[in-house]
């Protein structure tokens, strides 16, 4: 009964191996999880942008962004199941029908994504702002918003996720460097793409994106320059909340069991890490950080295995926020240039 | 600690009536009245008191345990989170740590050599101080709201390596984990799965000892250093204090009682899996530390006991559990974010009794804690 011998058989095997290194699968694997990982990785950067704004703004990591999102999962579910659409059944839709189809479900998750966002703004946060309470009191707050939203759900739709709707199947469309690139593939990274650049030209090119920035830079010289910093903090909080809700279409489109109540703490652990990644408050790095996220959990997943995948994505969190806490391209949403 | 010498421009409320009474009883006096209420404590679950109990639901010297239990890990993160600022969102991977170590050496499942428990309950304090260096030493040079990411990044990944990893043998989990020696009358083993009694004891000592530790840390250089930095970091180190070298400190020691308790749980329930570690429960131990009142033993234990004990006792809403924490914290943060007991800012340890000899009267108390709303509004946001 020697120690040596206990911390040898601890750390080599003891019924089972710790890690295992599958070099082929990655190899074989390696375009496919590319480019199935740049879908996920466009999805984390919609939702990234969420705490990317309100970060720049605030200063604040809005926990609750995660719960945003899953209100529009499920507003996408049922604009889906209103429809008439239901489980299992994949139905056969011209392209004009699909494209209509989808639109609907984004109008709709969007609009509750971005109302959510708001109300949590209004219920939350606001009073908080007004007293000039410290940061820790915000981010407990956001905690305790996230517990509460993520409840509501679970309290009416119960602990099991919904079965799956789909209204196209994800089918190969035609493939690169022998990966396949499937038709949901393009759809979101092509959207997201175009959210994205709408979004960075809504806050570097218009007016109410010069107040965005100005609060962010300096909220109290901003508000004697008459920007009206709640009224940015609210537009903030309803693009993000916009975004979250576009994102959520495609992730159902991905991951069509997707609504289920704890869906969307993973996903936002995961679209914070891609903020932090970027760089918290530039909104050219949570693309970035979204894209390198979805790849690197892609490749983690064929390379240790299925369960690894999360591990991977936290893993990469901690490592960033040793190594360059800034992230790779700095953090910056007050010195944005015009 | 000018805030203490300046008399309460507020008329005193009973509460803080009640506590300047207190703080200005001898230590002896103090003694006097602790005495009868800890033997009180302790004979709770034999007691069995009719309104308290959750019986028939739950069994009650079970559910003392668990309330026990709650208590010993609030303590633990108050360390971190009100005694030094650290909001630390992770404390369930040290629990399960501690759990875990736990399991590995005493459970017939692993094949480690089995060393008796009362060996492993400080080797699992050590474990997760080294994990709690390991965590701490690159994320506590981190700003406060990234800490509290890297922290439910690091508990995330401890459940999912339970999940994943072979050895910890995940859902199947390790049976038969060990406890402490001792035997009934007839023989059976004095600590096992169904008495609660004797785990609720050694669990209560367990708590007084470590609240005296704590109270020392506290009344120490350590604790003012503590302090300090969690009132204003950078006004700290600018005094001196070595922030970063008392923040590990505060980390480790806060990561010690959290293996401490883990590996207790693993004891009393005789079994360990991946379930129960999730960042859920994280956040009810954190809502334990706020509800109670941050940066305050007595108020984190009062948190810690309602927590705990509600869901137990009202079985009819247990479900809810999650939604009515989450409300109460919101609410809490906007109207009492020092929580049911705030902090206490205070003369310690001698300045107490040279106080009352110069001025001839007690201290009195200003109640504001690790959350109270700062002087000056707007400089934040």
């Amino acid at each position: 009964m020697s120690m040596t011998h206990d911390l040898s058989s601890l750390v080599l095997a003891q019924g089972g191996s710790w890690i295992t290194f599958d070099v082929k699968a990655f190899l074989d694997q390696f375009w496919n999880n590319t480019f199935d990982g740049l879908a996920y990785g466009s999805i984390y950067a919609l939702v990234a942008l969420g705490y990317t704004l309100v970060y720049g703004v605030l200063k604040l990591i809005n926990f609750a962004h995660s719960e945003v999102f899953i209100y529009g999962v499920y507003a996408t579910w049922f604009t889906f199941y209103f429809l008439g659409f239901r489980p299992g059944i994949t139905p056969t839709l011209s392209v004009v029908e699909l494209v209509g189809f989808l639109f609907l479900a984004m109008l709709a998750s969007m609009a509750i994504s971005g109302g959510t966002a708001v109300v949590l703004e209004r219920v939350a946060y606001r009073p908080l702002r007004k007293r000039g309470a410290p940061k820790l009191v915000f981010l407990i707050t956001a905690i305790g918003a996230s517990f509460v939203l993520q409840q509501l759900i679970f309290i009416w739709r119960g602990g099991n996720p919904e079965l799956g709707i789909r209204l196209m199947r994800n089918e190969e469309v035609f493939t690169l460097f022998g990966g396949s690139i499937t038709n949901v593939t393009i759809i979101t990274v092509v959207a997201s793409i175009v959210l994205m650049l709408a979004a960075n030209y809504f806050v570097n090119k218009t007016k109410f994106g010069r107040g965005i920035r100005a609060v962010a830079q300096d909220p109290d010289t901003a508000t004697l320059m008459g920007v009206n910093k709640e009224r940015v903090i609210t537009l903030t909080f309803l693009i993000g909340g916009l975004l979250a809700g576009a994102a959520a279409l495609f992730y159902m489109m991905k991951i069509p069991q997707g609504a289920w109540y704890q869906g969307g703490f993973l996903l936002g652990i995961k679209a914070f890490t891609a903020a932090v990644l970027g760089g918290i408050g530039n909104l050219r790095g949570a693309l970035l950080g979204g894209l390198l996220l979805g790849v690197a959990e892609n490749y983690g997943q064929s390379l240790f295995g299925g369960g690894w995948r999360d591990i991977v994505a936290f893993a990469l969190l901690v490592l960033v926020l040793m190594i360059r806490p800034t992230g790779i391209l700095g953090e910056s949403l007050g010195k944005a240039r015009v | 600690m000018t805030t203490t010498t300046t008399p309460a421009t507020k008329a005193p409320g009973k509460r803080r009536v009640i506590s300047e009474w207190w703080n200005n009883l001898s230590r002896v006096q103090q003694w006097g009245v602790l005495v009868p209420l800890v033997v009180l404590i302790y004979f709770l679950p034999v007691l069995n008191p009719p309104i308290i109990t959750t019986q028939p639901g739950y069994d009650f010297p079970i559910a003392m345990f668990e309330v026990a239990r709650y208590a010993l890990v609030a303590i633990g993160l108050n360390v971190v989170v009100g005694q030094a600022g650290l909001l630390d969102l992770g404390y369930v991977g040290f629990f399960a740590i501690g759990a875990y170590v736990m399991a590995l050496f005493t459970s017939p499942d692993s094949s480690l050599s089995h060393l008796p428990f009362l060996v492993v309950l400080p080797m699992a304090m050590v474990v997760t101080m080294i994990f709690g260096v390991i965590l701490g030493t690159p994320t506590l040079r981190l700003r406060g709201d990234y800490l509290a990411i890297v922290t439910l990044g690091f508990g995330e990944i401890v459940r999912l390596l339970a999940d994943n990893v072979d050895p910890l043998r995940g859902n199947s989990g390790f049976k038969e984990v060990g406890h402490p020696p001792g035997a009934n009358a007839d023989g059976s083993p004095l600590f096992n799965n169904s008495n609660g009694i004797p785990w609720y004891w050694l669990c209560v000592t367990l708590i007084i000892a470590i609240l005296f530790l704590v109270g020392n840390l506290e009344r120490s250089r350590v604790g003012r250093a503590w302090v300090a930095i969690r009132d204003d970091e950078d006004a700290a180190e600018i005094m001196g204090v070595p922030t970063f070298k008392f923040k590990i400190w505060a980390f480790i020691s806060g990561a010690a009682i959290g293996g401490l308790s883990g590996a207790l749980y693993a004891g009393q329930l005789g079994f360990v899996n991946n379930q129960k570690f999730d960042v859920v429960t994280s956040m009810l131990f954190l809502a334990a530390v706020i509800l109670g009142g941050s940066g305050n033993k007595v108020g984190v234990i009062l948190g810690a006991c309602v927590v705990a004990y509600i869901p137990l006792r009202f079985q009819a809403i247990a479900e809810y559990k999650y939604l009515i924490f989450g409300v109460a914290l919101i609410v809490l943060m906007i109207f009492r974010p020092q929580g049911l007991l705030g902090a206490r800012q205070r003369l310690l340890a001698y300045g107490r009794q040279a106080y009352q000899r110069l001025l001839g009267r007690g201290e009195q108390i200003s109640s504001d804690g690790a959350l109270q709303t700062e002087p000056t509004p707007g400089s934040k946001l």
